[in-house]
């Protein structure tokens, strides 16, 4: 058996990667959702942007779905409360993904313009409001969120979402937006030829520099602006999982704690940065240029991770109660049966999308899709 | 805690639920009739099957998109608006949720795109495994998600931790084998494979009524008529009332489908009709079938099949006694270290739920009078006449399409179906009989656990997230007008390229 500790550590880790699994596949489909209008001009270059995400889109939006089913697994102190807590954002983002599904699949099935382009925006709207959403709400995680827990361990919101929502968070919105838009075009980059690839790289160049700008000065904002949170007090091992018994601190600065202990942590922030960077340079080899701002893309991920580590949902106005890993965390029984599931599916998982992705290679062309009418979305 | 936040919160988890299985059933059953299509064209070659395979394939992609949507809703819906229950029970619940998306979601998903966009780029051979993929995933999803609901009618393997205030998980494979949950996954397929059988039926039956695509109709026919019978005639057998006997919740859920008021002397009589009067505690006009019940629920001529009456004597019993394990766990949850709490606690820890289940009625369970108790034990079991009807018209559906199915079989197999018009219009207006079906035996299957959420664990008062009333009434209006307004589409897309026909696969 694993000990409780190294099982909740693994927990962490994995939920970063499905959270990057995520922000990585369904990162570009979101980007190229919200760039629709902007990188295609007319209704052909538009219907080659949905046949470059409608075939594989929906295998990588379970990234997002077992994301959230693995928080309610293996943290479900942390599900219950990230998902009530931020209530009008969670609705908001599920009623943006709503149009995604019906977006991709029913916008080819009548050949009217007024009917495309309604969907069109529906889809502008499914790619944008969620990666907004997303990113406003790493923003709150680090800025803490109101709330606290009754003797039942009922969460309790202290105050409305609104007054919560800092400045900070929807900086994180926005950074979050050109991420993805960023790692869009790159993927529309590799999967388009002429007019398109040209518009793509063009966009993909100027939202990774400034993408980097924003990380350089969010990181400015961490360091001089926002409070962190540590934990202080003796760390017992293999303790119970609850948040009521732990003494928390909250001072500027504290999100760079972790760096400075652990040096290698510095590596996701610069892969965050050269990512991009490498990207815009090597626009031209599309693949590694998506590959790269992937790793831009998992780099930002990662580094929220590190800086809010062990916290998963510090609460602003109770720091006592904010929950961490070792606070959340599922029963040693259910993260060990988790996580045999994990280790025996997403090998599998890996090896039949890479095989997906490998038949579908190949850019989409507008010739091709006009002969191929069945096979088309 | 209101009783309106929790009724709106109820309210909004129903119709979400009940409009995202609308969905589901049809993914369920035309995915397998998919592969049976297509599966017949790689054995024979013959193109009028592929073409079946892609024309039913579009009418699968168009209700997919849908199932996919709302069923986003579900997985929000657990953390958004039940975040007591989810915090309460997602060590045990939340595990085949996860499981779910690892092994059949991602599964369903990643090739679903592959069998639309795949015909050209992969050989028959892997187009058909595409294809079986597909069907294979959205299959292994219902397993997951009948096993995490099996779980809330007849909870396994779980065991309450007064240190962390939830339920722990404390056998996988109890959980995985609980008997609820196996007899509600071959029930929910079966009613699945059912639905999609019906669908190609009535559709077929409508051109051949019409004249129209002649060779295709007969073919789909057929194949609909065959599959259609095997599914119907497994889900009535192996309808899940078996599941009935076990857990002290489905006891009182039977019990209150079949107006059983009284512990009868076995074998146990049917009630085929009546008018349950809770007020009273009896079947009014009851018209009933000596030994039938006592056949259908235990399998047996002497096993009792336990009243509402006794039930509601028996959990009176447990509430009196859960009082003791909620005050223990109040002076716990005081003071950590109090051993004579913990003690007591885990002598009734059992009943602890049944304690809980009394805060609604009274705001200081120390000191909760008889009246309340009784109150709470009155309302410890379902409603009687809401689950005695709706159960009644599910079987009735039942049957209805099984002599549909018998009648289409027979007529394939003397191969004049084409002559039988009366047939054929049955076959049409057959079509929402499944839906009807499934959607009521949902209701009946949670309407009937009430007023738990998770049976005996958790009553429904206290699962839901501490909202205000107000904002879930919004989010209940924003979801209605969004299904409303995503239904018209969906509709209005399925009746054009039904109308089409596959004429549809070669133009838009």
């Amino acid at each position: 058996m694993i000990d409780y500790d190294t099982l909740r550590l693994i927990w962490w880790a994995l939920l970063g990667v499905l959270l990057a699994g995520f922000g990585v596949t369904g990162g570009f489909d979101l980007g190229v959702g919200a760039m629709l209008r902007v990188l295609g001009r007319t209704d052909d270059e538009r219907k080659v942007l949905v046949n470059v995400v409608a075939p594989t889109w929906d295998g990588n939006q379970v990234w997002l779905i077992l994301g959230a089913g693995a928080v309610f697994a293996a943290m479900p102190l942390a599900y219950a409360t990230s998902f009530s807590v931020l209530y009008p954002a969670m609705l908001a983002a599920l009623f943006a993904l709503f149009f995604r599904p019906t977006g991709f699949e029913y916008r080819a099935k009548v050949n009217k313009a007024r009917w495309r382009n309604f969907w069109d925006w529906a889809l502008v709207i499914g790619g944008a409001l969620p990666a907004i959403v997303f990113g406003v709400a790493f923003g709150l995680i680090l800025s803490g969120i109101p709330f606290h827990f009754d003797p039942d361990m009922r969460v309790v919101m202290d105050g409305g979402l609104w007054d919560a929502v800092t400045p900070f968070a929807l900086f994180a919105g926005v950074v979050s937006l050109v991420m993805l838009s960023m790692h869009g075009a790159a993927f529309v980059n590799l999967k388009t030829v002429d007019t398109l690839q040209v518009r793509a790289i063009s966009w993909m160049r100027r939202l990774a520099l400034l993408l980097i700008v924003l990380l350089a000065a969010g990181g400015l904002w961490i360091a001089q602006g926002i409070e962190g949170y540590s934990l202080h007090g003796p760390m017992l091992a293999n303790q119970v999982s609850t948040p009521l018994d732990q003494h928390v601190v909250r001072e500027v600065g504290a999100w760079l704690n972790n760096f400075k202990a652990h040096p290698w942590m510095w590596s996701a922030p610069i892969a965050a940065m050269a990512g991009a960077a490498l990207a815009a340079w090597l626009a031209w080899y599309p693949l590694i240029a998506l590959l790269f701002s992937g790793i831009s893309v998992a780099g930002v991920i990662a580094t929220a991770g590190f800086a809010a580590f062990p916290f998963l949902l510090p609460s602003s106005t109770h720091p006592d109660h904010s929950l961490t890993i070792w606070n959340a965390a599922a029963s040693p029984h259910t993260l060990t049966w988790m996580t045999a599931a994990a280790v025996v599916f997403v090998p599998i998982i890996l090896a039949y999308t890479s095989w997906v992705f490998h038949v579908l290679r190949g850019p989409v062309r507008a010739s091709h899709l006009k002969n191929n009418e069945y096979g088309t979305y | 805690m209101t009783d309106m936040l929790v009724d709106v919160s109820r309210l909004q988890f129903a119709l979400t639920a009940l409009f995202h299985f609308v969905f589901v059933p049809l993914t369920l059953g035309l995915s397998f009739l998919l592969v049976i299509m297509e599966t017949v064209y790689v054995i024979t070659g013959k193109e009028i099957y592929k073409e079946m395979t892609q024309f039913w394939g579009k009418l699968f992609g168009i209700n997919f998109a849908m199932g996919v949507a709302t069923g986003l809703t579900m997985e929000f819906q657990f953390g958004t608006n039940w975040a007591y229950y989810s915090h309460y029970v997602g060590d045990i619940f939340g595990v085949p949720l996860a499981i779910e998306g690892m092994m059949a979601f991602f599964l369903e998903s990643t090739f679903v795109g592959l069998f639309f966009v795949g015909w050209k780029r992969l050989t028959k051979y892997q187009h058909l495994l595409v294809t079986f993929l597909v069907a294979l995933g959205s299959n292994l999803s219902a397993l997951w998600i009948l096993i995490a609901n099996g779980w809330m009618q007849n909870p396994v393997g779980a065991v309450f931790n007064p240190d962390t205030m939830r339920m722990e998980l404390d056998s996988f494979t109890a959980m995985l084998f609980n008997p609820v949950a196996q007899a509600k996954f071959v029930h929910t397929v079966s009613a699945g494979y059912t639905t999609g059988s019906v669908f190609v039926l009535a559709i077929s039956a409508w051109y051949l009524l019409k004249g129209r695509h002649l060779a295709f109709a007969r073919r789909s026919f057929a194949v609909a008529a065959g599959f259609g019978l095997a599914a119907i005639t497994s889900a009535i057998v192996l309808g899940d009332e078996s599941g009935y006997t076990v857990g002290d919740v489905q006891k009182a859920k039977l019990a209150a489908i079949e107006a059983e008021w009284e512990t009868a002397k076995p074998p146990a009589s049917f009630t085929v009709i009546g008018i349950p009067n809770q007020e009273t505690m009896e079947t009014e006009h009851a018209i009933r079938i000596p030994w039938l019940l006592g056949l259908i629920a235990t399998r047996s001529v002497d096993e009792p099949v336990e009243g509402l009456k006794d039930i509601i004597a028996r959990n009176e019993a447990r509430i009196k006694r859960g009082i003791h394990a909620v005050l223990a766990l109040r002076d716990l949850q005081l003071n950590r270290h109090d051993e004579h709490a913990r003690a007591t606690l885990l002598r009734y820890q059992k009943d602890l739920g049944y304690g809980l289940l009394l805060t609604r009625y009274t705001a200081d369970i120390a000191h909760s009078t008889p009246e309340e108790i009784h109150a709470a034990a009155l309302h410890s079991v379902p409603r009687v006449a809401p689950l005695f009807f709706t159960f009644r018209i599910m079987v009735a559906s039942g049957f209805a399409m099984l002599i549909l199915f018998l009648a289409a079989a027979w007529s394939v197999w003397r191969n004049n179906f084409m002559e039988k018009r009366w047939l054929l219009k049955a076959a049409l207006w057959s079509l929402p009989l499944p839906w009807l079906a499934a959607e009521l035996g949902w209701f009946v299957a949670e309407y009937g656990r009430q007023p738990w959420t998770i049976s005996g664990i958790l009553p429904t008062s206290l699962s839901a997230s501490s909202l205000s009333a107000t904002q879930v009434t919004s989010s209940l209006i924003a979801f209605i007008l969004f299904y409303t307004g995503l239904t018209a589409v969906e509709m209005f897309l399925m009746i054009k390229y039904a109308r089409k026909g596959p004429d549809a696969l070669h133009a838009h």
